[in-house]
């Protein structure tokens, strides 16, 4: 009985985070999701979503959706390397690299992104498309080397030994052996460069002089320039839909094991 | 052969590096003001600017709160749940916990502001966004770091200890804070430290949010629209510095944590 008691007493301890996910989590979602199908009076209507189909917000979408793209194929085809290169240096090595890459992205992205701009004037290739899948990369390219870095950590040595004795040749081990045991860090790389790049701000529209909204843009607007909450509200509710079904596809890759250290 | 792959690896890494890196230092390289004889100008300047210097303090102010907060729900949150038994409803708690971290942030700020918008409204307060509702953003986000940050050490803990405890003579209540949460502890400083820096270091939450409350990366993105101010270089590289700090504590802490652990293991 007092066991009992006190069993209760513990997941009791959970109840204020239940709470409050509830209020600040689950229910500000169903908030997108009533402006996105009401007009300002609180009528149903499908007019925002209809609004998302004009040619410049077909545009917007497109954009967002071909910048994140090429980021997150260019984030993957330097850190796939990179995260191979770190797992095979020292322990200590590995740690101090493993840190400086983080390190900026600690940095706050404003400064970052201002940071970069500096660099790609310097380049000459300011306000241009490269330009801004450049702060993106720079932006995110931990978030792809980090996930990759600590799957392919706990792997076992022994594999590619084994790999080799069979018969391999090393490009044959890399594709027969590294590749596949690394998919759950390569698909959790590429949700996690993938999500921030198609709904960021900022980023493109600076470094890409103002040329390329973004839909990130599009909501920032909306509510900061426009208090249209309705049509802000039919963005987040596409852009949600966009990650949901992206994740669902990342998901169909990789069994369901948890993948703990993936967070820094 | 096998030398100049090594040598090719290395030039590889330092290549990021350098990408990763060069920016931060020509923003650093531009906050010291080598032509005239005052080198730190921009400095003085930032500690002169009255609007910089508030911002300075609503940001730490916001952190401090919103951190404390995050770290005491989170930790008993996720104490709480490493208890269910009943796994659906963990993995729904589980769930519900990643999608602050997996949704976009301007996602998750705008409908936190159409929830403060019909709630304000009810209570009849028009100018709802600013202190409070930046604060409750704050935690909402920072939360499921510190849950992340604790559940692990939890499981590593022997589930037998605090029943020990109590066996012994502890109330449930001494055996949390005397035997769980002593074991527990380096688990929660990094919630506490992770929750920390994304407070200080959160624009697009903040943006959407804060209404007329100005923090640091808010002055930033509202002056750096502009042309950007030398003492704005300043902040940055101080802000830089700052972070730097953060992480090595962060980083002395659980690699102690670690050794502590060896060594354990080898007495054993």
């Amino acid at each position: 009985m007092r066991k009992n008691s006190r069993g209760i007493l513990q997941k009791l301890i959970s109840a204020p985070y239940l709470i409050w996910s509830v209020i600040f989590v689950i229910l500000p979602l169903f908030m997108v999701i009533y402006y996105t199908f009401t007009d300002a009076d609180g009528y149903f209507t499908l007019k925002n979503l209809a609004t998302l189909g004009s040619t410049e917000n077909i545009n917007v979408l497109a954009i967002s959706l071909a910048i994140a793209l090429i980021a997150t194929v260019v984030c993957l085809i330097v850190g796939f390397p990179l995260a191979y290169i770190v797992t095979k240096m020292k322990s200590g090595g590995q740690t101090v690299i493993m840190l400086l890459l983080m390190l900026p992205m600690w940095m706050n992205f404003v400064i970052r992104t201002n940071a970069i701009y500096v660099l790609t004037e310097a380049m000459g290739i300011s306000e241009t498309f490269t330009a801004a899948i450049m702060g993106m990369v720079y932006n995110f390219l931990p978030f792809m080397v980090l996930p990759i870095y600590s799957v392919m950590a706990k792997l076992d040595k022994h594999l590619f030994e084994a790999a080799h004795d069979l018969g391999c040749t090393k490009l044959q081990s890399i594709f027969k052996v590294l590749i596949p045991l690394s998919m759950p860090g390569v698909v959790s790389g590429i949700t996690m460069v993938f999500v921030p790049s198609v709904s960021t701000f900022y980023i493109s529209e600076k470094l890409g002089g103002g040329m390329f909204m973004t839909v990130g843009d599009k909501i920032d607007d909306s509510f900061m320039l426009y208090t249209d909450y309705n049509v802000g509200s039919a963005f987040s509710f596409v852009l949600l839909i966009l990650i949901i079904i992206s994740m669902a596809i990342m998901s169909k890759f990789t069994s369901d094991e948890d993948e703990g250290g993936v967070l820094l | 052969m096998k030398k100049s792959g090594k040598l090719l690896n290395a030039i590889y890494v330092v290549i990021v590096l350098l990408f990763l890196y060069s920016p931060i230092a020509l923003l650093i390289y531009r906050s010291f003001d080598f032509g005239s004889n005052d080198v730190f100008a921009a400095y003085k300047e930032f500690f002169r600017n009255d609007v910089a210097k508030s911002a300075l303090k609503n940001t730490m102010v916001i952190a401090v709160i919103s951190s404390c907060i995050a770290t005491v729900i989170g930790t008993a949150a996720a104490v709480g749940i490493s208890k269910y038994k009943n796994r659906k409803f963990k993995q729904a708690v589980m769930l519900v916990t990643n999608i602050p971290m997996t949704s976009p942030d301007i996602v998750m700020a705008i409908s936190l502001v159409l929830l403060f918008g019909i709630v304000f409204a009810i209570f009849g307060v028009s100018d709802y966004l600013g202190f409070t509702s930046l604060l409750i953003a704050h935690i909402t986000f920072e939360i499921p770091y510190v849950i992340l940050s604790v559940l692990p050490k939890i499981n590593q803990m022997d589930v037998n200890l605090p029943q020990a405890a109590q066996d012994l003579g502890c109330t449930p209540f001494k055996a949390f804070f005397k035997v769980e949460l002593p074991a527990i502890s380096t688990g929660v400083w990094t919630g506490f430290f992770m929750a920390f820096t994304l407070s200080i270091d959160d624009f697009v939450i903040s943006r959407i949010t804060a209404g007329s409350y100005t923090t640091l990366p808010l002055l930033i993105y509202s002056a750096a629209r502009k042309k950007v101010p030398d003492y704005i270089y300043a902040l940055s590289a101080i802000i830089f510095v700052v972070v730097l700090v953060l992480l090595i504590i962060k980083n002395v802490i659980s690699s102690r944590d670690t050794n502590k652990k060896r060594s354990v293991g080898r007495a054993k």
